[in-house]
């Protein structure tokens, strides 16, 4: 492990429609608001870098996030990575042309793993995130599953990132489906042996549910990004003000409750800065 | 009169949108091109890249923009290259065996090692913030880098890195896999930076002001 390695602390917005939605192991959506409100908080307070992902793209085979990223990417001047549907090329291009400077794929990469290594041509490496969205089997090992968590394939998830890396790809971030959303932690085990198998940057994401966790996955892996999405969301809306009383699309209940009672049992929030004077004072580098 | 302060080369190769963004976001006129007649009519060029060094020079040399580059940065036009845009200024990169680039600062391009000395795995690319050390040797005052404090953190996505053959161009150093390398470089009107400016916050668009100022606008 290298004590040379600066964190990336990044949000991770995933947009259904025009609204940011958060789930519980990606499924289960609830509306939080407006991803630009969400964004711009996030670029003021440091992010590193910020993840839009639009979780029913690839579901349905459509992509609308790219008015929402033309917007952010004209005032935000941090690194943007889009995914969520992308499955060719001329896709690719068009996210890259509203603004993001990476993107992320999965489900189109599991299908079709020619696909990264003509994108990481096309594009350069640096340009081409692929997610891993990865379950424990009963066997002990971790298999991929497609489409935002829902689709089973054999693919082994250690193996999938080494042919990943082969292909050409510049980053992987490691899913633990799992754990996403639910707050007990990242999946130690998975994130290390990912992280041991390539020599490719490799972002931790799924169950950040506190501080210790974050601390705890820098410190027992070599993850030089962490993804972060309900902690920081969760704390945004403790003083979020937006009339949502006349939206009539998304699942909105928790965010007309008073702000008081916008609790999420068991995550604890907290802001970026207080998240990176933490991960400073134990010795952890970050920007 | 052309209506633009500023030619971005596009060499068909990554994002461009970014750098455009920044230069509108100061009220710099741009123009994505690759012809040469653009070149000459801009105030200020502005060399981007993502991508391999090999391809780049290819693509340059597809669009007859080598000779055009070389003369306008010669003529003391304001040249701004970012990261293999800054890597392409050097006199040749071992990407890919050595590539002969535009020559118009003396040095080479060499890839970060796999491995330290001591085993240590050394991931690339090195995607990451890091801690940007300005030269001391060098007063800041006056140039790009002024807007920055000593050891700002800047945005890097890169797997080589430039090595100059005079030390007196450095504007600043940075560290990764062992080596400590040049990570901005000024030498007249030519100008370059291995992080990207333009994807780090208030202190990069400062970066880009700076550099403008040189700039007579439209």
């Amino acid at each position: 492990m290298s004590e040379d390695r600066v964190v990336r602390i990044i949000p991770k917005l995933d947009v259904k429609g025009p609204h940011l939605v958060k789930g519980i192991h990606l499924e289960g959506l609830r509306a939080l608001g407006f991803p630009e409100d969400f964004s711009k908080r996030y670029y003021q307070e440091g992010a590193d870098e910020l993840i839009f992902q639009d979780v029913v793209a690839s579901l349905f085979e459509r992509n609308n996030l790219k008015d929402i990223i033309s917007q952010t990417a004209k005032d935000m001047f941090i690194p943007l990575t889009v995914g969520g549907g992308l499955r060719s090329i001329d896709d690719i291009k068009n996210t890259l042309r509203a603004g993001a400077d990476k993107v992320s794929i999965n489900t189109a990469a599991l299908k079709n793993p020619a696909f990264i290594k003509e994108a990481a041509m096309e594009f350069g490496s640096s340009t081409i995130v692929t997610t891993i969205e990865t379950i424990k089997q009963k066997d002990g090992t971790y298999k991929c599953f497609t489409d935002n968590g829902r689709e089973y394939t054999d693919v082994n998830a250690v193996e999938w990132a080494q042919e990943i890396e082969d292909l050409g790809a510049g980053e992987i971030m490691i899913t633990s489906v799992d754990n996403e959303g639910r707050g007990d932690g990242f999946d130690i085990e998975i994130t290390k042996m990912i992280c041991d198998a390539v020599s490719i940057p490799v972002i931790a994401h799924g169950g950040a549910g506190d501080y210790e966790a974050i601390e705890r996955v820098i410190k027992e892996t070599d993850v030089t990004g962490v993804a972060l999405a309900s902690m920081l969301h969760y704390d945004f809306i403790k003083t979020y003000e937006r009339d949502f009383s006349k939206e009539t699309e998304g699942n909105f209940e928790f965010m007309k409750k008073p702000m008081e009672e916008r609790l999420f049992g068991k995550i604890n929030s907290m802001s970026l800065p207080e998240i990176k004077n933490r991960l400073r004072d134990s010795g952890i580098k970050v920007r | 009169m052309s209506n633009f302060d500023i030619a971005i080369i596009d060499l068909g190769l990554g994002n461009l949108f970014s750098v455009q963004q920044a230069c509108e976001h100061l009220g710099l006129k741009s123009k994505l091109t690759s012809s040469p007649e653009d070149l000459k009519a801009a105030k200020g060029i502005i060399l981007p890249g993502v991508g391999a060094f090999k391809k780049a020079m290819e693509n340059l040399k597809e669009l007859n923009l080598i000779l055009p580059l070389q003369e306008e940065a010669k003529n003391g036009k304001p040249f701004f290259g970012i990261c293999l845009g800054m890597q392409l200024l050097f006199s040749h990169s071992l990407e890919h065996g050595k590539t002969e680039g535009l020559n118009l600062i003396e040095g080479s391009v060499e890839p970060f090692k796999k491995k330290l000395d001591d085993g240590t795995k050394v991931r690339v690319p090195l995607t990451s913030w890091r801690q940007t050390k300005l030269n001391e040797n060098q007063d800041k005052k006056g140039t790009p880098l002024e807007p920055l404090a000593d050891l700002e953190y800047m945005y890097y996505v890169h797997s080589y890195y430039c090595q100059p053959k005079q030390d007196e161009f450095i504007l600043s150093t940075s560290s990764y896999a062992g080596v400590k390398y040049c990570s901005s470089i000024l030498k007249d009107n030519i100008f370059g930076t291995q992080f990207h400016p333009e994807k780090c916050g208030e202190v990069g668009l400062a970066v880009y002001r700076k550099w403008a100022e040189k700039i007579n606008r439209n």
